[in-house]
């Protein structure tokens, strides 16, 4: 590995870190020996079991699975032990499910519309928070939420939940008259309003709830692994050279990302679980 | 960049997936995904959220009965309170009562006692009124009958005659007697009359 090839390295890094984190991935994925390239294959990781069917087992069902099992295994005990006193372990659990009713739900829908979407919300939100999480936890490092599966499913729930929300009470025409034809619009405007409300409804708010998740863990990632791969190579597989020194900024980058990346984590998961909030109410609200 | 050209063609040519691939989902993750979320949400739905939910009701109606116990003790104690001055009030209402009754009770008893004693007292006046009256008369009568005779003694001792003559004895008698009567009241400023008087008869 010559200073030159280094330097080509380093450019990559840069532009990745100004630019796109996809396309930089796709592009430092040439490169082979010691500087290990993020790159899309990390989040298709090759089969385990039953590869190529339907039940095909790899490394992101693995850390799904333990996320699951370590969510469950912290909220069913502390449901379990649940006490009228609380100690600190359920007043910390109690203080989690206090913010998304309070904060998150009821803070959208008010007090007596919140009450049916309460538990929805919560499952969503703990869902997305435990499969985030996972991207930074040593061993498991990919966030369970960076594939489309879960994502895409919690906003068809969603979906489903706002459509049915909105027609129980408005009808279907009552509906779709509501959010397809606002009132107040002068009627050659419908022309252009009416295509994008419905795609609004039909598309727009699931898939940008589903997208911005699955880009949001796909980027951290990406830039997780660009800012340890080059710690790795700066610090150990270039040891001795000149080269060292940008460890120095590698390094603290990782660990800034780590962190940033636990920000983004809960981040996620409240603006999802806040969004679908919104989507939920708007479908209640009177003709507005 | 001339890593980026290369990339590019390299892409094409290996089994990398695509951008795109990112947000198509497969059969297998669509199966586990659902598999997860399930379990999760059942999870929550029966098993984390009603047991919570049942302990922050409980608290709060525990916390609301605190309250309201506090009320209704804070409500006792003040109507207590009131009860009690209410009755301190009454009792120095009745004892002032009771002390005037007495005191009116008291004078009038002495009142009664004084006329009592007085009536009595006039009474006892009287009664020994009439007893000096009539220890007066007896007296009377018997010194004029016990002055009789001694005085007859007297006489007859002094004049030597006998006076057994009954209508001469009585006649002297009775003079003396007058004598004697009409004397007391010079008596009255010369004590010596009388014995000058029965020295002359």
């Amino acid at each position: 590995m010559n200073a030159c090839r280094a330097y080509d390295h380093l450019g990559v890094l840069l532009s990745t870190l100004a630019t796109s984190m996809i396309l930089a991935a796709a592009e430092g994925h040439e490169d082979a020996g010691g500087f290990h390239t993020p790159s899309l294959s990390d989040f298709f990781p090759s089969a385990i079991a039953f590869g190529d069917t339907i039940f095909q087992i790899d490394r992101i069902w693995i850390i799904r699975v333990v996320a699951t099992i370590v969510l469950l295994t912290v909220f069913i005990v502390a449901a379990r032990r649940a006490k009228v006193v609380p100690g600190r372990f359920q007043a910390a659990v109690e203080y989690l499910l206090d913010f998304v009713r309070v904060q998150i739900v009821e803070e959208i829908m008010g007090k007596e519309r919140a009450k049916r979407y309460v538990p929805m919300l919560t499952t969503i939100f703990f869902t997305i928070l435990a499969f985030n999480l996972t991207g930074v936890i040593p061993g498991l490092n990919l966030a369970a939420t960076s594939r489309i599966g879960v994502p895409l499913l919690l906003a068809l729930w969603v979906f489903v939940t706002y459509w049915y929300a909105g027609i129980q009470k408005h009808g279907l025409g009552g509906y779709l008259k509501a959010n397809l034809f606002p009132p107040g619009v002068p009627w050659p405007i419908y022309f252009i309003l009416t295509p994008i409300e419905l795609l609004q409804i039909l598309v727009i708010r699931p898939g940008s709830l589903m997208v911005r998740l699955v880009a949001n863990m796909v980027a951290g990632h990406i830039m997780l692994v660009l800012c340890f791969a080059a710690t790795q190579f700066f610090l150990i597989d270039s040891a001795g050279t000149g080269l060292m020194a940008f460890g120095a900024l590698t390094l603290p980058a990782g660990i800034f990302v780590t962190l940033f990346e636990v920000l983004v984590g809960f981040l996620q998961a409240y603006i999802f679980a806040l969004l679908a909030a919104v989507y939920i109410n708007m479908s209640l609200e009177e003709e507005h | 960049m001339a890593a980026r050209a290369s990339a590019a063609t390299i892409l094409a040519a290996t089994e990398e997936p695509e951008g795109i691939d990112l947000f198509l989902p497969a059969g297998y993750d669509l199966l586990w995904s659902a598999v997860v979320l399930v379990i999760i949400a059942v999870a929550f739905y029966r098993y984390v959220l009603p047991p919570m939910n049942k302990v922050l009701d409980e608290r709060a109606a525990q916390i609301e009965g605190g309250i309201k116990k506090a009320e209704e003790a804070q409500a006792q104690a003040d109507k207590a309170l009131e009860e009690q001055e209410r009755l301190l009030v009454e009792a120095r209402t009745e004892a002032a009562q009771v002390r005037e009754e007495a005191r009116a009770e008291g004078s009038a008893i002495i009142k009664d006692l004084k006329a009592k004693a007085n009536e009595e007292a006039a009474r006892i006046t009287e009664t020994a009124h009439r007893q000096i009256e009539a220890e007066r008369q007896a007296a009377a009568v018997s010194l004029r009958s016990e002055v009789g005779a001694l005085a007859t003694d007297l006489a007859s001792k002094i004049v030597g005659e006998s006076l057994e003559d009954s209508a001469r004895q009585s006649r002297v008698v009775d003079r003396f007697l007058d004598e004697l009567e009409a004397s007391e009241g010079a008596a009255a400023s010369n004590g010596a009359v009388p014995a000058g008087s029965s020295k002359e008869a």
